[in-house]
């Protein structure tokens, strides 16, 4: 019997992979960021330039847009390894399935959610967000947008063998969104208003570290079910 | 073991089926009574509320089906658990059954409150908490059935919507104080749904009566649509097309 690496190996070299990969198809890193720009662009058009018709919808028109951005990239996470087979690989590794999980959505987080972040502050000029918005908003959303992905991953998981898993897929995440966006944005509005956003930040955070706990159990389970198929 | 005997038995559709067979009468003679005698009760003999008159009446109707949509979904989420966990293909089979039934209750619940909404706050829709609430359970029943649907294979089928069942279970607390918590950041308090101790005892009974009637009714109806759905996914064993035949 050949004895598996290390766990710290095998995650090390999980990472690496699906960084790799990730950077290979270039143009799929840019198109939720794109995705995401083209909504907010949206909004002027469709309902009102006007400043402050604006930045009432600011907060929760961003964080809806990235949950959308979020939502449309998930279906990718897990299809190309299961169409290719190595998916089934990784599961009869006896690494487990866990970690290989959790660094999958590390790396989505790392080429949807952050570009996404660091584009905030873009559309927030463009949505004429209040000024004491700007902060909350980066902060909110850096910790909103891994529980996105974590939960997404479980919606990735259940569809995973089904052909066109895609609008299946965010009806059945949806649901699980709601806890994150009113928290989300309200920590934004809060802070435009003037009040502490601690409280509120401090709900997002353990609703991500929740998510962290439990979502890539759930996934991995799904994942299973999946390659029986 | 003896003691687990009744479990593994339970386990098994046939078994089910057959003890069942003799319950269903019963209960459904039991279940349509007691919502007639109720629905006679609180609609006729019941005193017409201080407030809103008339129309407070619905509450038969709407608090129970919004309880046992709540009810429904542990329920569903629990046989989901079972059949995970023990590999029963009856519990799956339970949880198909309960799904139905269950995201039927949250429209029924959600429409009769619509329906009272109107003449009490003179609008069909309301941002309320518990309203939002029970729009996001619906949508997670949507979910689970759409899931459940989507897979060919009955066994990723089971699964995949059993997970989500249980994912969902976690979340529902979750989802439930976030929009609490939502409801009173944005809106102020303009109406209060009937509150239990200032109900009159001469409403509140047929209220009890009503509830005990729905539960008997989704039993009822459980039971019904899991004898279906043992009937559909067993038509091809030696027993069910033995039942044909007769």
């Amino acid at each position: 019997m050949i004895a598996l690496p290390d766990l710290g190996v095998s995650l090390g070299a999980s990472l690496r992979r699906e960084w790799l990969l990730a950077f290979r198809n270039r143009g799929d890193i840019a198109n939720p960021a794109i995705f995401f720009l083209t909504i907010v662009v949206f909004v002027p058009l469709g309902i009102s330039p006007d400043d402050k018709v604006l930045a009432t919808l600011a907060p929760g028109m961003i964080w809806i847009v990235a949950l959308l951005a979020t939502l449309l990239s998930l279906d990718r996470l897990f299809q190309s390894d299961y169409d290719d087979g190595s998916l089934e690989q990784m599961i009869v590794s006896g690494q487990p399935l866990y970690g290989l999980v959790l660094c999958k959505v590390l790396v989505h987080w790392l080429i949807t959610g952050l570009p996404l972040i660091l584009l905030a502050p873009v559309l927030g000029v463009m949505m004429s967000l209040p000024e004491a918005g700007y902060v909350p908003l980066l902060i909110s959303l850096f910790l909103g947008t891994g529980t996105l992905s974590l939960i997404g991953a479980i919606g990735a998981a259940l569809t995973v063998a089904l052909r066109r898993g895609g609008l299946l897929l965010s009806l059945i995440v949806m649901p699980l969104y709601v806890p994150v966006l009113i928290f989300g944005s309200s920590a934004v509005r809060y802070a435009i208003e003037g009040f502490a956003i601690g409280g509120v930040l401090a709900v997002l955070g353990a609703l991500l570290a929740g998510a962290l706990l439990l979502a890539p159990l759930a996934a991995a389970g799904a994942l299973r079910v999946g390659i029986n198929q | 073991m003896a003691s687990w005997q009744w479990f593994h038995r339970l386990g098994s559709p046939r078994w089910f089926y057959e003890k069942t067979e003799s319950w269903v009468p019963w209960l459904a003679v039991f279940a349509i009574w007691m919502i007639v005698t109720g629905c006679i009760w609180g609609l006729a003999f019941t005193p017409p509320d201080a407030k809103q008159g008339n129309s407070f009446r619905i509450l038969y109707i709407h608090a129970p089906t919004s309880m046992l949509a709540m009810s429904g979904y542990y329920l569903m989420a629990i046989s989901g658990a079972v059949g995970l966990i023990w590999r029963m293909k009856l519990a799956f089979m339970v949880m198909k059954s309960a799904a139905a039934i269950g995201a039927m209750l949250t429209f029924l619940g959600l429409f009769t409150g619509a329906v009272w909404g109107k003449p009490t706050w003179g609008t069909w829709w309301e941002w309320d908490a518990r309203i939002t609430s029970m729009l996001v359970l619906f949508f997670l029943y949507l979910g689970i059935i759409a899931l459940q649907e989507a897979y060919r294979d009955q066994d990723a089928a089971d699964k995949t919507s059993a997970i989500l069942a249980l994912v969902g279970t976690v979340n529902i607390p979750i989802i439930y104080k976030s929009v609490d918590w939502w409801y009173t950041l944005h809106q102020p308090a303009t109406f209060k749904i009937m509150e239990k101790s200032t109900i009159a005892p001469s409403m509140a009974y047929p209220f009890v009566w009503m509830i005990l009637a729905f539960y008997v009714t989704f039993a009822w109806l459980l039971i019904m649509r899991t004898r279906v759905e043992i009937l559909k996914r067993e038509r091809r064993t030696t027993w069910v097309q033995e039942l044909a035949r007769d």
